[in-house]
């Protein structure tokens, strides 16, 4: 992370957001979120709802409308997206950066045939020609487990289930082949047996190019299954964020607790549910946003905002695992 | 396997006597045939197809099963919303048509909290008249009572006193959910049926009305059936769990022996679906749930099943006992021992087996 530039090990990350902040009207709905994404790792985004999860990939896909953003996120090799001119967006859109959405059946053209929307994005991304991106559909097609691949291509998206949509997100998102592909919550709406399928499905396809991933997860059990680090949200507010072992397992934020505690693991009965909930925007408190809610909270807390600090945990300085709480865990 | 069960109807006939019990019940849907989207050709969809079940007074129990599996239609044949194509539905041993069509005591006995409570509450009115609202229609206190009895609601629910001047649009998920809760409990009702109550709420909110449920549920001995798809939720808050797949249920027993050695290979793989810290991500099964009007022969399951064997293919199998208070749909139930849920080599002429396809057509409300 960036609180903690020096321990950061050679090779460049592929992507370094830097203070993103996003203003709808008065609300600051992101504050100054910090993170990396190093090449081939799959970044968790968690938090409650509201805390602005989709609000970062929209606006790192430069999709966000109505809203004013500030700050940097710096692709490799290519500058800061948020300050590239919109023809240039749009072309990296197509090809080095990709979103699958947690409604795929909303996120497909009703009117098309989805061979025609994914052969459409590979000619206008890659440029091939008619065939040559019909051939490269069939074999996409094929790679995301849509088994009858050539019938599928002229099936419309309300004649396939959930999970086949979703299988047919997978492989557009992919059709260029990114570099970065931002995934929300895209299993969210889907049966389990399903969800495991795309999700293993995004995990093995974005690892066999090397991509790397920022999945959007409402379940912290699944991130640590999925995700090589995570970074925790709260209000619009990076909390906490490390490895998925040093977030989970030593956490310092009191409401990275809160969330684990109420992840229900099956034989669990000793739920205990927490105060309260998020602060609206017109009430947020200027110091600590989770000082309304928090057991730990100090006098200071909620006049005073803590600042990202690294954890000193590490074992040998090369995690980069940090927090934000005056009285950490 | 040896019938232990007890014989409770024959001691305490009126003290047993479940609150729902469905006996074979079908329920059949005449939807337009696949690909005549506009011709009046219709065919039989059964989105309920032999189903037992029975629910005793203060029980709680889970429903689970992948979408389109039934879930939504037996709860509206427990409401007595949707009549039986075929089979019985009663509550307290009447028929629910018949206690439904004599008064109002079954609808205040009887309440639903919906799969979507925003749309569920009127938005024009207030959190207080939208929970005034049962009070006055079952009769339940006096107009100058009101006020005093939706505090009470409120307060039960974990609401400040203050938003039955609110407006639905004005609360969050939890809120809206927390509103419907109440108004579900204003009738003094002693069954309680929710869709998937808290899915789609986060952790933290979820948390909140789960343990407000199982209050609810401990203080008041309210009979609880709660669908749900989350396998956690269903093993907090219910001590039965009923697993269906595609208008059947597939398994039935205690929520916790059916969880730790689940019999049916569906349960196991849902089981194995489940989300935990730090496991590999497991192996997920294959396929979709096939379609409802096109089902596979023998087996609905087996076009996905990891122990699928060849008479799968051609057998039907029928929830049959399988150990003591737990059923079990399968020609070829996985180990319901301690041990890990394996395949079982159980052939055709494994004593499990046996007992299955002698049982097959004996209704477990017999047994
Ligand atoms: N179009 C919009 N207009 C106004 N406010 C918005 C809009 N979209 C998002 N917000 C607000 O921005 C904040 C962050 O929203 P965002 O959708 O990013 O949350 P999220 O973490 O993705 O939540 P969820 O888990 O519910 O998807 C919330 O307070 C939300 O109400
Ligand atoms: N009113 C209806 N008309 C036609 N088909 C229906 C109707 N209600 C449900 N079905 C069908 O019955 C099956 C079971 O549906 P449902 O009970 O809603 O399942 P679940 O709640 O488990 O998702 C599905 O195939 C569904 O499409
Ligand atoms: S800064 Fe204070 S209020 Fe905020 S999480 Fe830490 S202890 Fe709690
Ligand atoms: S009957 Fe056969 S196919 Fe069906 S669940 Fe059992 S083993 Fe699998
Ligand atoms: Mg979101
Ligand atoms: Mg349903």
């Amino acid at each position: 992370m960036t609180g903690t530039p020096t321990l950061t090990p050679a090779p460049q990350p592929l992507l370094i957001v830097d203070d993103l902040s996003v203003h709808r009207g008065a609300a600051k709905i992101l504050d100054r979120v910090k993170l990396t994404v190093e090449k081939g790792e799959t970044l968790a985004l968690v938090g409650e709802s509201g805390a602005g999860k989709s609000t970062i990939a929209t606006a790192l896909m430069g999709l966000l409308s109505g809203a004013k953003v500030e700050g940097h996120a710096e692709l490799e090799g290519t500058g800061d997206l948020l300050s590239l001119p919109s023809k240039q967006l749009v072309k990296l859109r197509g090809q080095r950066i990709s979103m699958i959405f947690q409604d795929a059946g909303a996120a497909l053209n009703p009117a098309y045939t989805v061979g025609r929307q994914l052969i459409s994005a590979l000619r206008r991304n890659l440029g091939l020609s008619r065939r040559d991106a019909r051939a490269r559909a069939v074999d996409l097609f094929s790679s995301v487990g849509i088994n009858d691949a050539e019938a599928r291509l002229s099936a419309f998206p309300h004649q396939l289930s959930g999970g086949m949509q979703q299988r047919v997100m997978v492989a557009i998102a992919l059709a260029c082949n990114p570099d970065l592909l931002l995934a929300d919550e895209p299993t969210s709406a889907l049966d389990v047996t399903i969800q495991a399928q795309i999700v293993r499905l995004i995990l093995s396809q974005t690892r066999a190019r090397g991509a790397s991933c920022i999945f959007v997860l409402h379940d912290l059990a699944l991130a640590s299954q999925s995700c090589d680090r995570i970074v925790v949200l709260y209000a619009g507010q990076v909390v906490e964020c490390g490895p998925a072992r040093d977030v989970l397992e030593r956490h310092r934020h009191p409401y990275t607790r809160q969330l684990k505690s109420c992840v229900l693991e099956i034989g669990r009965q000793d739920l205990e549910a927490p105060e309260g909930t998020v602060p609206s925007h017109d009430s947020m408190p200027p110091g600590c946003r989770f000082a309304t809610r928090c057991p730990r909270a100090l006098p200071r807390c909620a006049a005073e905002m803590p600042p990202l600090t690294p954890a000193s945990d590490d074992r040998d300085g090369a995690s980069d695992h940090a927090f934000a709480c005056w009285n950490p865990e | 396997m040896t019938r232990t069960r007890s014989e409770p109807l024959r001691d305490k006939p009126a003290a047993n006597t479940p609150v729902f019990e469905l006996i074979d019940v079908e329920k059949t849907f005449q939807v337009p045939k696949p690909g005549r989207r506009f011709s009046r050709e219709t065919v039989g969809l059964k989105a309920l197809d032999g189903v037992r079940l029975r629910i005793n007074d203060g029980a709680s129990l889970a429903l689970v099963g992948e979408s389109g599996s039934g879930k939504s239609t037996l709860l509206r044949v427990l409401l007595g919303l949707d009549a039986p194509t075929d089979g019985r539905a009663n509550y307290r041993g009447r028929p629910i048509s018949d206690v439904r069509s004599k008064g109002t005591e079954f609808a205040r006995d009887v309440a639903l909290v919906y799969q979507d409570a925003r749309g569920s509450l009127d938005p024009r009115m207030t959190v207080g008249a939208l929970i005034a609202e049962p009070l006055r229609h079952f009769g339940i206190v006096s107009r100058e009572e009101e006020p005093a009895r939706v505090a009470q609601l409120l307060d039960r629910v974990g609401l400040p006193v203050d938003s039955a001047q609110r407006y639905p649009s004005g609360l969050s998920g939890g809120q809206v959910r927390r509103v419907a809760i109440a108004r579900a409990l204003a009738s003094e009702p002693s069954v309680l049926v929710a869709d998937e109550a808290v899915s789609g709420l986060d952790v933290s909110t979820q948390a909140q009305l789960l343990t407000l449920l199982r209050g609810l549920q401990q203080d008041m001995g309210l009979t609880l059936v709660f669908i749900t798809h989350d396998l956690g939720v269903a093993s907090y808050l219910c001590e039965k769990i009923a697993i269906m797949y595609l208008g059947r249920i597939v398994e039935t027993g205690a929520t916790n022996d059916v969880l730790a050695a689940p019999a049916h290979p569906y349960s196991a793989a849902l089981r194995a679906a489940a989300p935990r810290f730090f496991e590999p991500l497991p192996e997920p099964l294959p396929g979709e749930i096939p379609s409802p009007l096109d089902l596979p022969k023998g087996c609905r399951f087996s076009t996905r099943c990891p122990s699928v064997k060849g008479d799968c293919r051609t057998r039907d199998p029928y929830l049959a006992q399988h150990g003591v208070g737990r059923s079990v749909a399968c020609l070829h139930p996985l180990s319901d021992g301690e041990g890990l849920p394996l395949v079982s080599d159980a052939d055709m002429s494994s004593p499990a087996a046996a007992d299955i396809q002698n049982q097959t057509d004996t209704p477990l409300s017999r047994d």
